[in-house]
Protein backbone atom coordinates (compact mmCIF):
# COMPACT_ATOMS: atom_id res chain seq x y z
CA UNK A 1 0.00 0.00 0.00
CA UNK A 2 1.41 3.61 -0.70
CA UNK A 3 -0.30 5.38 1.63
CA UNK A 4 -1.92 5.42 5.47
CA UNK A 5 -5.65 6.29 3.16
CA UNK A 6 -5.44 3.18 1.02
CA UNK A 7 -4.66 0.71 4.27
CA UNK A 8 -7.69 2.48 5.81
CA UNK A 9 -9.56 2.00 2.97
CA UNK A 10 -9.14 -1.50 2.84
CA UNK A 11 -9.45 -2.30 6.30
CA UNK A 12 -12.95 -0.32 6.33
CA UNK A 13 -13.49 -3.18 3.24
CA UNK A 14 -13.72 -5.94 6.18
CA UNK A 15 -16.36 -3.86 8.17
CA UNK A 16 -18.50 -3.28 5.09
CA UNK A 17 -18.41 -7.73 4.70
CA UNK A 18 -18.96 -7.83 8.58
CA UNK A 19 -22.49 -6.00 7.69
CA UNK A 20 -21.81 -3.13 9.84
CA UNK A 21 -24.15 -0.18 10.23
CA UNK A 22 -21.63 1.92 11.82
CA UNK A 23 -17.95 2.81 11.05
CA UNK A 24 -16.18 5.09 13.20
CA UNK A 25 -12.66 6.34 11.47
CA UNK A 26 -10.67 8.10 14.17
CA UNK A 27 -6.96 9.67 13.71
CA UNK A 28 -4.91 11.34 16.45
CA UNK A 29 -1.54 12.93 15.83
CA UNK A 30 0.55 13.61 18.79
CA UNK A 31 4.06 15.03 17.87
CA UNK A 32 4.88 15.46 21.62
CA UNK A 33 4.08 12.28 22.22
CA UNK A 34 5.05 11.14 18.80
CA UNK A 35 2.20 9.34 18.50
CA UNK A 36 0.21 8.77 14.95
CA UNK A 37 -2.66 6.25 15.88
CA UNK A 38 -5.63 5.08 13.37
CA UNK A 39 -8.91 3.47 15.20
CA UNK A 40 -11.76 1.91 13.15
CA UNK A 41 -14.58 0.69 15.26
CA UNK A 42 -17.57 -1.24 13.71
CA UNK A 43 -20.94 -2.52 15.07
CA UNK A 44 -20.63 -5.74 12.84
CA UNK A 45 -20.62 -8.90 13.10
CA UNK A 46 -17.57 -9.07 15.20
CA UNK A 47 -15.25 -12.17 15.63
CA UNK A 48 -14.83 -15.04 18.01
CA UNK A 49 -11.38 -15.30 20.03
CA UNK A 50 -10.14 -17.70 18.19
CA UNK A 51 -10.66 -15.96 14.86
CA UNK A 52 -9.43 -12.74 16.36
CA UNK A 53 -6.02 -14.36 17.05
CA UNK A 54 -5.64 -15.84 13.32
CA UNK A 55 -6.66 -12.45 11.62
CA UNK A 56 -2.93 -11.02 11.42
CA UNK A 57 -1.96 -14.32 9.63
CA UNK A 58 -1.02 -13.55 6.20
CA UNK A 59 -2.60 -17.08 5.52
CA UNK A 60 -5.81 -16.85 7.00
CA UNK A 61 -8.88 -15.76 5.13
CA UNK A 62 -12.46 -16.04 5.72
CA UNK A 63 -13.03 -16.10 1.75
CA UNK A 64 -13.01 -18.90 -0.53
CA UNK A 65 -11.45 -17.06 -3.89
CA UNK A 66 -8.08 -17.25 -2.35
CA UNK A 67 -5.74 -18.50 0.03
CA UNK A 68 -4.26 -15.42 1.73
CA UNK A 69 -5.50 -12.82 3.94
CA UNK A 70 -3.14 -9.74 3.55
CA UNK A 71 -4.92 -6.15 4.08
CA UNK A 72 -4.50 -6.36 8.28
CA UNK A 73 -1.18 -8.00 7.98
CA UNK A 74 0.29 -5.56 5.91
CA UNK A 75 -0.71 -2.98 7.95
CA UNK A 76 0.20 -4.85 11.20
CA UNK A 77 4.26 -4.90 9.52
CA UNK A 78 3.95 -0.84 8.53
CA UNK A 79 2.94 0.09 11.94
CA UNK A 80 5.74 -2.23 13.22
CA UNK A 81 8.41 -1.05 11.04
CA UNK A 82 7.97 2.42 12.64
CA UNK A 83 8.00 1.08 16.18
CA UNK A 84 4.26 0.79 16.55
CA UNK A 85 1.71 -1.93 17.05
CA UNK A 86 -2.04 -2.67 15.59
CA UNK A 87 -4.38 -3.90 18.17
CA UNK A 88 -7.57 -5.98 17.41
CA UNK A 89 -10.64 -5.98 19.96
CA UNK A 90 -13.74 -8.17 19.11
CA UNK A 91 -16.86 -9.50 20.39
CA UNK A 92 -19.30 -11.74 18.02
CA UNK A 93 -22.56 -10.14 17.38
CA UNK A 94 -21.21 -6.63 18.59
CA UNK A 95 -18.25 -5.05 16.76
CA UNK A 96 -14.75 -4.67 16.10
CA UNK A 97 -12.05 -2.06 17.36
CA UNK A 98 -9.20 -2.29 15.54
CA UNK A 99 -6.48 -0.09 17.16
CA UNK A 100 -2.84 0.91 15.14
CA UNK A 101 -0.30 2.85 16.43
CA UNK A 102 2.68 4.57 14.26
CA UNK A 103 5.41 6.43 15.81
CA UNK A 104 4.66 10.32 14.08
CA UNK A 105 7.94 10.88 13.06
CA UNK A 106 9.69 7.59 11.92
CA UNK A 107 10.47 7.63 8.33
CA UNK A 108 8.94 4.34 7.42
CA UNK A 109 5.55 6.33 8.60
CA UNK A 110 4.07 6.17 5.58
CA UNK A 111 1.77 9.63 4.61
CA UNK A 112 -1.91 9.77 4.93
CA UNK A 113 -2.76 10.30 1.44
CA UNK A 114 -5.56 10.97 0.18
CA UNK A 115 -8.20 10.79 2.70
CA UNK A 116 -10.67 12.56 1.59
CA UNK A 117 -11.02 10.45 -1.80
CA UNK A 118 -11.17 7.29 0.04
CA UNK A 119 -14.24 8.84 2.39
CA UNK A 120 -16.24 9.81 -0.04
CA UNK A 121 -15.44 6.50 -1.96
CA UNK A 122 -16.39 4.89 1.10
CA UNK A 123 -19.51 6.65 1.15
CA UNK A 124 -20.57 6.43 -1.96
CA UNK A 125 -20.36 3.01 -2.31
CA UNK A 126 -22.20 2.40 1.16
CA UNK A 127 -24.62 4.47 1.12
CA UNK A 128 -26.67 2.97 3.36
CA UNK A 129 -24.05 2.85 5.64
CA UNK A 130 -23.06 5.56 8.07
CA UNK A 131 -19.57 6.70 8.80
CA UNK A 132 -17.47 8.91 11.53
CA UNK A 133 -14.28 10.34 10.59
CA UNK A 134 -12.46 12.37 13.66
CA UNK A 135 -9.14 13.54 12.83
CA UNK A 136 -7.41 14.91 15.87
CA UNK A 137 -3.89 17.28 15.74
CA UNK A 138 -2.30 19.62 18.03
CA UNK A 139 -4.35 22.75 15.73
CA UNK A 140 -7.33 21.28 15.98
CA UNK A 141 -9.92 19.18 15.35
CA UNK A 142 -12.22 17.79 12.52
CA UNK A 143 -15.42 15.31 12.30
CA UNK A 144 -17.10 14.32 9.19
CA UNK A 145 -20.04 12.45 9.79
CA UNK A 146 -22.30 10.90 7.45
CA UNK A 147 -25.77 11.87 9.32
CA UNK A 148 -25.06 15.38 9.58
CA UNK A 149 -24.20 15.30 5.93
CA UNK A 150 -27.39 13.14 4.56
CA UNK A 151 -29.28 15.31 6.65
CA UNK A 152 -28.48 18.05 4.53
CA UNK A 153 -28.39 16.31 1.35
CA UNK A 154 -31.98 15.40 1.93
CA UNK A 155 -33.34 13.38 -1.15
CA UNK A 156 -29.95 13.79 -3.27
CA UNK A 157 -27.75 10.63 -3.24
CA UNK A 158 -24.05 10.69 -2.12
CA UNK A 159 -23.58 8.53 -4.90
CA UNK A 160 -23.81 11.95 -7.32
CA UNK A 161 -20.23 12.36 -8.87
CA UNK A 162 -21.03 16.33 -8.10
CA UNK A 163 -21.81 15.78 -4.72
CA UNK A 164 -19.15 13.46 -3.93
CA UNK A 165 -16.64 16.19 -5.75
CA UNK A 166 -18.09 18.59 -2.88
CA UNK A 167 -17.93 16.11 -0.32
CA UNK A 168 -13.94 15.74 -1.01
CA UNK A 169 -13.35 19.77 -1.18
CA UNK A 170 -15.32 19.52 2.33
CA UNK A 171 -13.34 17.33 3.92
CA UNK A 172 -9.90 18.45 2.06
CA UNK A 173 -10.27 22.21 3.20
CA UNK A 174 -11.60 21.42 6.71
CA UNK A 175 -8.55 19.16 7.12
CA UNK A 176 -5.92 21.86 5.65
CA UNK A 177 -6.99 23.80 8.77
CA UNK A 178 -5.46 21.51 11.34
CA UNK A 179 -2.83 19.37 9.40
CA UNK B 1 -16.78 28.92 -7.89
CA UNK B 2 -16.34 29.10 -4.33
CA UNK B 3 -15.02 26.23 -2.22
CA UNK B 4 -17.19 23.93 0.30
CA UNK B 5 -15.57 24.58 3.52
CA UNK B 6 -18.61 24.13 5.73
CA UNK B 7 -22.00 21.78 5.83
CA UNK B 8 -23.91 25.70 4.74
CA UNK B 9 -21.76 25.55 1.75
CA UNK B 10 -22.69 21.67 0.75
CA UNK B 11 -26.07 23.09 0.99
CA UNK B 12 -26.00 25.79 -1.02
CA UNK B 13 -24.37 23.64 -3.59
CA UNK B 14 -27.03 20.83 -3.15
CA UNK B 15 -29.64 23.42 -3.72
CA UNK B 16 -28.00 24.53 -6.90
CA UNK B 17 -27.26 21.29 -8.16
CA UNK B 18 -30.83 20.05 -7.50
CA UNK B 19 -32.46 23.43 -9.67
CA UNK B 20 -30.39 21.65 -12.54
CA UNK B 21 -31.28 17.91 -11.74
CA UNK B 22 -35.09 18.72 -11.87
CA UNK B 23 -34.79 19.97 -15.85
CA UNK B 24 -33.22 16.60 -16.69
CA UNK B 25 -35.16 13.54 -17.23
CA UNK B 26 -35.94 11.99 -14.14
CA UNK B 27 -35.33 8.22 -14.42
CA UNK B 28 -34.29 5.51 -11.60
CA UNK B 29 -34.62 2.45 -13.49
CA UNK B 30 -31.33 0.07 -12.57
CA UNK B 31 -31.79 -1.72 -16.15
CA UNK B 32 -31.17 0.54 -18.26
CA UNK B 33 -27.71 1.64 -16.56
CA UNK B 34 -24.20 1.10 -17.39
CA UNK B 35 -22.83 -0.74 -13.96
CA UNK B 36 -19.79 -1.45 -13.51
CA UNK B 37 -17.96 -2.70 -10.50
CA UNK B 38 -14.27 -1.98 -9.27
CA UNK B 39 -12.85 -5.20 -7.53
CA UNK B 40 -11.86 -3.32 -4.23
CA UNK B 41 -10.06 -6.11 -1.98
CA UNK B 42 -6.28 -5.48 -0.76
CA UNK B 43 -4.99 -6.45 -4.27
CA UNK B 44 -7.16 -4.05 -6.21
CA UNK B 45 -5.92 -1.05 -3.79
CA UNK B 46 -2.65 -2.06 -4.15
CA UNK B 47 -2.52 -2.00 -7.52
CA UNK B 48 -4.11 1.01 -8.15
CA UNK B 49 -7.75 0.61 -8.16
CA UNK B 50 -8.70 3.80 -6.19
CA UNK B 51 -7.37 5.87 -9.07
CA UNK B 52 -9.21 3.71 -11.23
CA UNK B 53 -12.89 3.94 -9.67
CA UNK B 54 -12.52 8.09 -9.03
CA UNK B 55 -11.30 7.91 -13.11
CA UNK B 56 -14.77 6.25 -13.97
CA UNK B 57 -17.03 7.98 -11.94
CA UNK B 58 -15.54 11.04 -12.86
CA UNK B 59 -15.27 10.29 -16.82
CA UNK B 60 -18.69 8.77 -16.93
CA UNK B 61 -20.39 11.61 -15.63
CA UNK B 62 -18.59 13.82 -17.47
CA UNK B 63 -19.13 11.85 -21.29
CA UNK B 64 -23.09 11.79 -20.14
CA UNK B 65 -23.07 8.22 -19.68
CA UNK B 66 -25.38 7.26 -17.26
CA UNK B 67 -23.89 4.57 -14.67
CA UNK B 68 -23.62 3.26 -11.50
CA UNK B 69 -19.98 2.77 -10.22
CA UNK B 70 -19.91 0.42 -7.10
CA UNK B 71 -17.24 -1.68 -5.07
CA UNK B 72 -17.05 -5.39 -5.06
CA UNK B 73 -14.87 -7.27 -3.20
CA UNK B 74 -11.85 -9.86 -4.64
CA UNK B 75 -13.21 -11.46 -7.42
CA UNK B 76 -9.90 -14.21 -7.26
CA UNK B 77 -8.05 -12.85 -10.38
CA UNK B 78 -5.63 -10.93 -8.25
CA UNK B 79 -2.62 -11.11 -10.41
CA UNK B 80 -4.85 -8.91 -13.50
CA UNK B 81 -5.64 -6.45 -10.59
CA UNK B 82 -7.19 -3.82 -10.73
CA UNK B 83 -10.32 -5.91 -11.90
CA UNK B 84 -13.57 -4.29 -13.19
CA UNK B 85 -16.85 -6.21 -14.33
CA UNK B 86 -18.80 -4.01 -16.75
CA UNK B 87 -22.29 -5.12 -17.16
CA UNK B 88 -24.25 -3.09 -20.32
CA UNK B 89 -27.95 -3.19 -20.22
CA UNK B 90 -29.55 -6.11 -22.10
CA UNK B 91 -25.92 -8.03 -21.88
CA UNK B 92 -23.97 -10.66 -20.22
CA UNK B 93 -21.47 -8.74 -17.68
CA UNK B 94 -17.76 -9.04 -18.92
CA UNK B 95 -14.76 -8.73 -16.56
CA UNK B 96 -11.77 -6.89 -17.63
CA UNK B 97 -8.60 -7.09 -15.91
CA UNK B 98 -4.87 -4.81 -15.48
CA UNK B 99 -7.16 -1.91 -16.05
CA UNK B 100 -5.66 1.37 -15.37
CA UNK B 101 -5.87 4.43 -16.51
CA UNK B 102 -5.70 4.59 -20.04
CA UNK B 103 -7.18 1.23 -20.16
CA UNK B 104 -10.18 2.64 -18.57
CA UNK B 105 -10.62 5.40 -20.76
CA UNK B 106 -10.48 2.74 -24.29
CA UNK B 107 -13.03 0.80 -22.19
CA UNK B 108 -15.69 3.93 -22.14
CA UNK B 109 -14.59 5.01 -25.52
CA UNK B 110 -14.52 1.89 -27.25
CA UNK B 111 -16.71 -0.92 -25.48
CA UNK B 112 -19.55 0.83 -23.21
CA UNK B 113 -20.04 3.59 -26.39
CA UNK B 114 -19.45 1.43 -28.86
CA UNK B 115 -19.93 -2.33 -27.65
CA UNK B 116 -16.85 -2.98 -29.72
CA UNK B 117 -14.32 -5.32 -27.28
CA UNK B 118 -10.59 -4.62 -25.98
CA UNK B 119 -8.46 -6.19 -24.66
CA UNK B 120 -7.72 -7.22 -21.48
CA UNK B 121 -10.55 -10.03 -20.77
CA UNK B 122 -10.93 -12.36 -18.48
CA UNK B 123 -13.02 -15.51 -19.67
CA UNK B 124 -16.24 -16.86 -17.72
CA UNK B 125 -14.69 -19.85 -18.10
CA UNK B 126 -11.68 -19.18 -16.25
CA UNK B 127 -11.31 -20.68 -12.91
CA UNK B 128 -8.62 -20.28 -10.03
CA UNK B 129 -7.45 -23.43 -8.93
CA UNK B 130 -8.04 -24.85 -5.44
Amino acid sequence: MKDLSLHIMDIIQNSVRAEASNVELEIKEDLEKDIYSISIKDDGCGMSEEVVKKVTDPFFTTRTTRKVGLGLSLLKQSAEQTGGKLEIHSKEGVGTVLEVLFSHKNIDRPVIGDIAGVMVLLVSANPNMDFVYRHCTAKGEYIFDTKEVKEVLEDVSVTDPNIMKYLKELINENLNTII
Amino acid sequence: MAKVKSLADLKRMKDALQSKMDLREKSNDPEGLVQIKVAMATCGIASGAKEVMEFLIEETAKRGIRTVVTQTGCMGYCYAEPTIEVHLPGKEPIVFGDVNIKKADEIIEKYIKNGELVDGIIPVNYKTLD
